[in-house]
């Protein structure tokens, strides 16, 4: 009987992480995936070009992006680092914190840890979040992160949404029922949602580059360990049989 | 009794030199070889020899982290402090520093998912009755001082979960009447956790602490080892001998329990692997988002939780209402909790150890009691708080609902301990009669 109890709670404990690995308090799923190396790649060029302006990646050296992401170190240090440097050096904007406290109110956050400090696929989820509202000094607001003091950086790419709001409640505030797009951008919400899928990939993997060799290690440990739990097995068998 | 120690001979002329002068391969020899352990252990038994496997991953994962950690909370960039800075620098720039890190992070939430199965395991089995008390409070003790080292360990990486965690635990010392707010001061060495603090953890965690933690698993093992091991059956072994005095229902501990154990640390590792290649943050559970954010005395996390080995005992101090214009009561019923575990070798007063043979109140109490500690996990997890509004609706007051959910288990929790006393002080229970030798042996 015990045994079972312990089958149970077992089996349990496992249920209760993977559970809560998977819920997302109703946020899309981003369907990220670390071994899509050409998303990694469009995500970096992405990055470069509408995020670095203002975030670092300080933890992240553009030699390790070059190496990872199968890029040639000559194309990274023409297409990513814009003001010169080494190609060892991590990813530093090259906008002062001081001015960017200034000009939005809270200087940019670095975003070399953003994918691990939120829910799996939050990123994903906030770029796509954006809303024009008169009321906000940079004129935008996303409905992820209330009053976030970031404008939407893609809005050439996604075009301007605005929201649709429900009836408010006798009591209540208006409350966002969902964002409609108004002016149409360069991209149709298809290529859209891949341009947010990419960049929060980039930035998964900017947030654990090692997550590329442990899982792609990880299998061959694995397949070790169930050999050599086998053999023990094997062996406590045979040293057993004399116990009666 | 306990082990009896034959002086060994050895061939080689060195080694007979050292052994004459210190009986070091009589002693391994005696623990080993010598040592003789029911043949009936279960899969309960193998937490023991996991424990220590952890603790030795430890330790020696622990080395190299401190090779390149740095303890200072000093800013090395806006808002990042060296310590933070440090641990991603292993997590990125060190070599197979990220798979270091991940074994120390996850042996630390394994080292208390096989401390408490072989704690239940003790509970189950009576293990802490009459003759191994002692191995029960050094266990106990043991319990305590990982603890301690846990907490510290996790303050490390000055994360900002680290930081209002620190604030937290450290705050309850603030509810000691007079004395409180000094002492909340001494052992910051600041207003608030900072450098200072951060330094005297590490201080705490790589050197104090694991010198106790080993002192006290050499006693734990040495008083184990004195008494003997028990068994599923709770049936003494050492009451029946063959006539070399080697117990009946005893084998060597060496090899047939080394080899069954390295079965099981093989599966156990296997397991150890997957979430350290696979999940190495479980979820959120062995390394939580808010950690990823660098320590700030001004963004409070959402919720600010400790790490789930943690929760049962935070939820009884969350559970525990303030009165008579003080806090402490939750901070000693939280501590209560803990010390009516040492006491439980004479709060229960049947003669019968093993759960198998005891009366139906018992197995119901520590099914109960079990259940009481899942159930104050989720509390203190804030599971309860995230599901009250889903499973009651919007309108529902959850507070009301999570106090009274919380408060049944608390209640179930230390009514596990009256009852036993109660049970078996007073002859309610009927026991079963307890076999002669150990029944059964895989």
């Amino acid at each position: 009987m015990f045994r079972k109890i312990a089958a149970l709670l077992v089996a349990g404990l496992i249920g209760v992480g993977v559970a809560h690995a998977s819920e997302e308090g109703g946020l899309e799923p981003a369907n990220i995936r670390l071994d899509d190396v050409a998303s990694m790649q469009r995500g970096a060029r992405l990055f470069f070009n509408y995020c670095s302006g203002c975030h670092s990646l300080r933890f992240l050296r553009y030699s390790r992006i070059a190496e990872d992401l199968k890029l040639d170190p000559k194309d990274v240090e023409q297409n990513f680092m814009f003001a010169g440097g080494k190609i060892g050096d991590p990813v530093i904007s090259h906008m002062p914190p001081e001015d960017g406290a200034k000009w939005f109110g809270k200087a940019p956050p670095d975003l070399s840890l953003e994918a691990r400090s939120k829910p799996e696929g939050w990123i994903y989820n906030y770029l796509k979040s954006f809303y024009v509202d008169p009321s906000r000094p940079l004129g935008w607001n996303n409905t992820l992160f209330p009053n976030v003091s970031m404008p939407n950086a893609l809005w050439e790419l996604q075009g301007i949404q605005t929201a649709v709001s429900k009836p408010a409640a006798e009591g209540h505030d208006a409350s966002i029922e969902k964002l409609e797009l108004h002016t149409p951008g360069r991209q149709n919400a298809e290529e859209f949602d891949r341009t947010a899928r990419d960049i929060a990939t980039f930035l998964q993997y900017a947030g654990e580059p090692a997550a590329l060799q442990r899982e792609s290690m990880g299998v061959w440990v694995l397949l070790y360990l169930a050999l050599f739990t086998l053999l023990a097995y094997l062996l406590k068998h045979e040293f057993w049989k004399d116990v009666h | 009794m306990g082990t009896t120690m034959t002086r060994l001979q050895p061939k080689n002329r060195v080694l007979a030199w050292v052994e004459d002068r210190l009986p070091v391969l009589s002693f391994l020899n005696a623990h080993t070889s010598g040592y003789y352990a029911p043949k009936n252990f279960n899969l309960w038994y193998y937490f023991g020899s996991l424990a220590l496997l952890v603790l030795v991953n430890q330790i020696l994962t622990g080395i190299f982290l401190t090779m390149h950690y740095k303890p200072s909370a000093e800013l090395v960039a806006p808002g990042i402090s060296a310590a933070f800075a440090s641990v991603e620098y292993i997590m990125r720039d060190v070599s197979w520093g990220w798979l270091i890190r991940y074994m120390h992070s996850t042996g630390a939430s394994l080292f208390f998912v096989v401390v408490y199965l072989h704690m239940f395991r003790g509970l189950m089995y009576g293990s802490y009755k009459k003759p191994r008390e002692l191995v029960w409070i050094l266990g106990m003790l043991i319990f305590l001082a990982l603890m301690a080292e846990a907490f510290m360990g996790y303050v490390l990486p000055w994360g900002n979960m680290s930081f209002w965690g620190a604030k937290v635990i450290i705050s309850l010392f603030g509810t000691i009447p007079l004395i409180g707010d000094s002492l909340v001061e001494w052992i910051m060495g600041d207003y608030l956790p900072a450098d200072a603090t951060l330094n005297r953890f590490f201080a705490l965690h790589v050197i104090a602490l694991p010198l106790v933690l080993l002192l006290l698993v050499v006693l734990h093992l040495g008083a184990l080892h004195e008494v003997g091991s028990n068994n599923p059956d709770g049936v003494e072994i050492k009451e029946k001998k063959k006539p070399d005095g080697t117990p009946l229902d005893g084998i060597a501990f060496h090899p047939y329990y080394t080899v069954k154990d390295i079965f099981g640390t093989g599966f156990f590792l296997l397991i150890a692997a997957f979430i350290i290649f696979y999940a190495p943050t479980f979820g959120g559970w062995f390394l939580e988002h808010d950690n990823f954010l660098p320590a700030n005395n001004l963004a409070t996390p959402t919720h600010i939780k400790p790490v789930w080995y943690f929760t049962p005992f935070y939820a009884i101090l969350r559970m525990i209402p303030s009165f008579f214009g003080t806090a402490v009561w939750g901070v000693i019923a939280m501590f209560g909790a803990i010390v009516l575990l040492f006491l439980l070798p004479w709060l229960d007063k049947g003669m019968v150890k093993s759960v198998r043979y005891r009366g139906t109140g018992y197995k119901v109490a520590l099914g109960l009691f079990a259940l009481s500690f899942i159930m104050l996990a989720a509390v203190g997890a804030g599971v309860t708080a995230e599901k009250i509004p889903e499973w009651f609706g919007e309108k529902a007051d959850a507070t009301f609902i999570e106090n009274l959910f919380g408060r049944f288990w608390t209640v179930v929790y230390f009514g596990y301990f009256a009852f036993i006393w109660v049970y078996t002080k007073f002859g309610f229970e009927k026991t079963k009669p307890v076999p002669e030798r150990v029944t059964t042996h895989d």
